[in-house]
């Protein structure tokens, strides 16, 4: 049983509980970037698309996780993240350009859908997102143009001072870049959770009356959490482009954003953490699904074509699971473990049990 | 001049009058107190302080400024903090996180300052964080620092109220039925708070209480409602012998 004594103020708002903490997060930080001496080429890339979803998924915690506004829409954002990427990127502006700017205009423009969003909340804000899901395959292709339509774009390697960076050409220098935007997305959302407007979130996502009355703007608070969630959505949107190396209208449907929306509550909704665990599961399952396949086929000699919808059957199942039996995640599941050994043997069956809770003031909505 | 200020407001839904053509003033540093049957508009007067609801007519001025010229975000700025009658605490936080959110109306950072977390934002947080000390330490509340409120008992969520809306460092507390579901004992300790929270950070204090006990041990007047409008305006013992005030309780003798 560890306890940490409180002796100073800066132990509660430094991101670390104790050097011990600390020491772990920058092991795993080490193992992590170290993975390209370990792994093959074709599980770096894997990793890399975790990561990927990763930050898409630290994306739309805020809003969802944090915020409380459920979007089913955030594949429109990815959209535009990467196509914003690419145009500016034929457009001549180099890449370390490019890629910020790509994630501030799909932010600019995730605040501006946000300006009509804020009166909704609950099952017509989800409806509302879902709309723009499926509105922005109609605007890629209205746009053609620019966004190539239907017949879509390509991106090759990219050009940061001289170094080449290339999903296939040079897949480690992809990872490494991909990892370092994680971990600088990881930071500020650290940064944004210790300070007044990340708690001003919370404020809005638990009780919008009482935010109001502590002087919080419900809706200037909601923009900039659209703004922020919209912006670090683009960016993976970019690097999900690159990644794939070639898309089109239908390369962010409305399938990603349910997605997205499955790996965050998976994870656990409400922590960091819970993006990262989310991002592990959606981005190995389909991998450990046709593994398993070819197992499950030898063994009982059955076919190993590929089942129509098994990928998504086995999602929705593990979505329900996880509703049913952990409603936190696997965030929320682990914290559950980890308090197991912390408090061993004092750990209490229903520690983590949510209350009912009392009743509510007239919602004013 | 007062300090808050009710000139003839009337608030109606449909074709109830909730509040009918009501006029009161809140002196500095006084304890008022607002009673009356359920119903009577009490609450609905606080949710018009709060801009919540807006009157149908009337005026209301606060420390000068006229509130319903801003957001409801807005009357906190101005140094007005309020609980609620069924407990509105942010459940899935921590009692420092809640009483850090009523730090807010101080924020002198902004979004991208917040995000690099610069040095002024750690000053500001390490500021907030001791004035939260101070609110933590005058309602005795140092055991619930670190824990979630889903998992505190009814009793400590009601302190914990009083203690986010001191955090905001108001002029104006609307305290809404701040004894209801409390224990005897519990109801003595919010009744010397109240009366701390006047005399020793000078805060005036408005509230809605039915437990004539606390209204009439701490409250300096006493405004008696119902059906909207004003029965009787007086000190705690005046209201409570006032005929209209009998009648609007107990009904008329037969």
């Amino acid at each position: 049983m560890r306890i940490v004594f409180k002796t100073d103020y800066m132990q509660d708002i430094r991101p670390w509980k104790d050097g011990y903490q600390l020491s772990l997060y920058l092991i795993l930080l080490a193992i992590v970037a170290a993975a390209p001496w370990v792994l093959d080429v074709f599980y770096l890339g894997e990793l890399t698309n975790v990561l990927i979803w990763a930050i898409a998924g630290m994306g739309l915690m805020v809003l969802t996780g944090h915020t409380g506004q459920a979007s089913l829409g955030h594949a429109a954002f990815l959209a535009f993240g990467c196509y914003s990427n690419v145009i500016l990127l034929e457009a001549g502006v180099p890449f370390i350009l490019a890629f910020p700017l790509a994630g501030l205009i799909t932010g600019a423009i995730g605040a501006l859908v946000a300006i009509p969003a804020l009166r909704l909340h609950g099952i017509y804000l989800a409806i509302f997102t879902l709309a723009m899901s499926i509105l922005v395959d109609d605007i890629i292709v209205l746009t053609e143009p620019w966004s190539g339509g239907v017949s879509g774009k390509y991106i090759a390697g990219v050009d940061i001072f001289g170094l080449t960076i290339d999903r296939w050409g040079t897949p480690t220098l992809f990872y490494w870049m991909v990892l370092t935007v994680t971990v600088i997305v990881a930071l500020g959302y650290i940064n944004l959770l210790r300070s007044p407007l990340g708690r001003s979130f919370i404020a809005v996502r638990d009780s919008q009356v009482s935010a109001q009355a502590m002087g919080v703007d419900i809706a200037r608070t909601k923009t900039i959490s659209f703004g922020l969630s919209c912006m670090v959505t683009g960016w993976a949107g970019a690097f999900m482009g690159m990644f794939a190396g070639a898309f089109n209208n239908e390369t962010f449907s409305v399938v990603i954003s349910i997605e997205l929306l499955m790996m965050i509550v998976i994870g656990g909704l409400g922590s960091i953490h819970g993006a990262f665990f989310g991002a592990i599961v959606i981005g190995f399952l389909p991998q450990f699904l046709s593994i398993s396949k070819e197992y499950v086929g030898a063994v009982f000699g059955g076919s190993t074509v590929a089942i129509p919808g098994l990928e998504f059957g086995i999602f929705g199942m593990i979505l329900i699971a996880f509703i049913l039996l952990e409603p936190m995640g696997i965030y929320g599941r682990w914290l559950k473990i980890r308090t197991f050994f912390e408090l061993f043997p004092f750990y209490r069956k229903d520690m983590f049990k949510r209350q009912k809770s009392y009743l509510k003031t007239e919602r004013l909505r | 001049m007062s300090l808050l200020e009710i000139e003839n407001v009337t608030l109606k839904f449909g074709g109830l009058t909730a509040v009918d053509n009501l006029s009161f003033s809140v002196e500095k540093g006084e304890v008022f107190a607002i009673v009356g049957p359920n119903g009577a508009g009490k609450s609905t007067v606080f949710n018009l302080i709060s801009r919540f609801y807006d009157p149908y007519a009337g005026s209301i001025r606060f420390d000068g400024h006229d509130l319903l010229a801003v957001k409801p975000s807005g009357v906190a700025a101005y140094g007005v903090a309020r609980t609620f009658q069924n407990i509105e605490l942010f459940e899935h936080a921590t009692v420092l996180q809640n009483l850090l959110v009523g730090r807010h109306r101080h924020r002198r950072s902004n979004v991208v300052s917040e995000l690099f977390f610069t040095p002024s934002v750690r000053r500001q947080e390490l500021e907030n964080r001791e004035k939260v000390e101070q609110v933590i330490d005058f309602l005795d509340l140092q055991a619930y620092r670190d824990k979630m409120i889903a998992g505190l008992p009814y009793g400590v969520r009601k302190v914990v109220e009083v203690a986010r809306a001191l955090a905001t460092d108001p002029k104006l507390l609307l305290l809404d039925e701040p004894a209801s579901g409390l224990s005897v004992e519990e109801t003595n300790d919010m009744r010397w708070w109240i009366d701390d929270i006047r005399r020793q950070m000078g805060i005036t204090v408005l509230m809605v209480e039915h437990d004539m006990g606390l209204v009439s041990g701490v409250s300096d007047r006493v405004l008696a409602m119902a059906d909207g409008a004003k029965l009787a305006l007086g000190t705690p013992s005046e209201v409570q012998s006032h005929p209209a005030v009998i009648e609007a309780y107990l009904g008329k003798a037969s």
